[in-house]
């Protein structure tokens, strides 16, 4: 078999994606994570001294709590498996890659192997969200300075 | 009240919809849609263009990563209004630590609970 029969027989066998299917999935399991947070923010809101703009930041740190105890009982990856992106692009899928990542590497020791390989998948979130809000913020802020555009 | 809970749980489902195509059609790994969701997110608020997404979706427009870069971002731009050039650094943590500091200290916590069954 040579090469271009091998790569038509490859394309044929490879299952293509069921997009619409999958794509609604990712939207009912991302619409209703977010779904849960807007309670989790009500709550917040209804009985702490936070405002619908400052709410953000003890409701996320909330659903990382929730993606802890889904993760460590091992139900986050079942709901990965049906929610695809759903379950990836809100912040539980990042303290998923996390938290997973550290109980796996717990049995190498809690400073090589917990602490090394915590940041290996969330690492390049990191990475690339602060270097990306450095050079927004910096080309703004010299904007700002010459004049071009306010705040 | 309750149209926010409708309009997160939209908005939310569109910007997951948004990574299932990403990944899907565009062929990235996981890991390369995370990175461009955050980058696009920190670019929205250089325009302004997160605010007001938040103010009509909530959670939805919060939960998902994209709030991350737009944190980031925010964080930078309102110290750099008050202190100038040197603000770009010192205030990138400042609205977002929250989120980082939540995932290391539940992170560890679950390292000391839950034992790995190799299926996580």
């Amino acid at each position: 078999m040579d090469e271009k029969k091998y790569q038509q027989l490859e394309q044929q066998i490879t299952p293509k994606p069921k997009y619409l299917k999958n794509c609604i999935a990712a939207f009912l399991v991302g619409g209703f994570i977010c779904f849960i947070g807007q309670f989790v923010a009500l709550f917040y809101i209804s009985y702490f001294d936070f405002t619908e703009r400052t709410a953000s930041n003890p409701t996320v740190a909330t659903m990382i709590f929730i993606s802890m105890l889904l993760t460590g009982f091992g139900y986050y990856k079942k709901i990965a498996q049906v929610g695809g992106a759903g379950s990836a692009v809100p912040i539980t899928g990042f303290g998923n890659a996390m938290i997973s990542a550290a109980i796996e590497h717990r049995s190498e020791g809690y400073v090589l192997g917990v602490g090394g390989n915590m940041f290996k998948l969330a690492g390049s979130v990191i990475l690339y969200g602060v270097f990306s809000a450095f050079v927004v913020a910096l080309i703004k802020t010299v904007l700002v300075g010459l004049g071009v555009v306010s705040w | 009240m309750l149209s926010i809970f409708i309009t997160s749980f939209i908005v939310g489902g569109l910007i997951c919809v948004i990574g299932q195509l990403m990944m899907d059609v565009g062929k990235l790994t996981p890991a390369h849609t995370l990175c461009t969701l955050v980058v696009a997110g920190s670019i929205l608020d250089g325009f302004g263009l997160y605010e007001p997404l938040i103010d009509f979706a909530g959670t939805g427009a919060t939960i998902p990563i994209t709030s991350f870069g737009n944190a980031l971002t925010h964080g930078a731009l309102a110290e750099a209004e008050k202190h100038g050039i040197i603000g770009v650094l010192t205030g990138m943590f400042e609205v977002t630590s929250s989120g980082i500091s939540a995932a290391i200290i539940f992170g560890f916590v679950a390292s000391l609970v839950f034992k790995s069954k190799g299926t996580i």
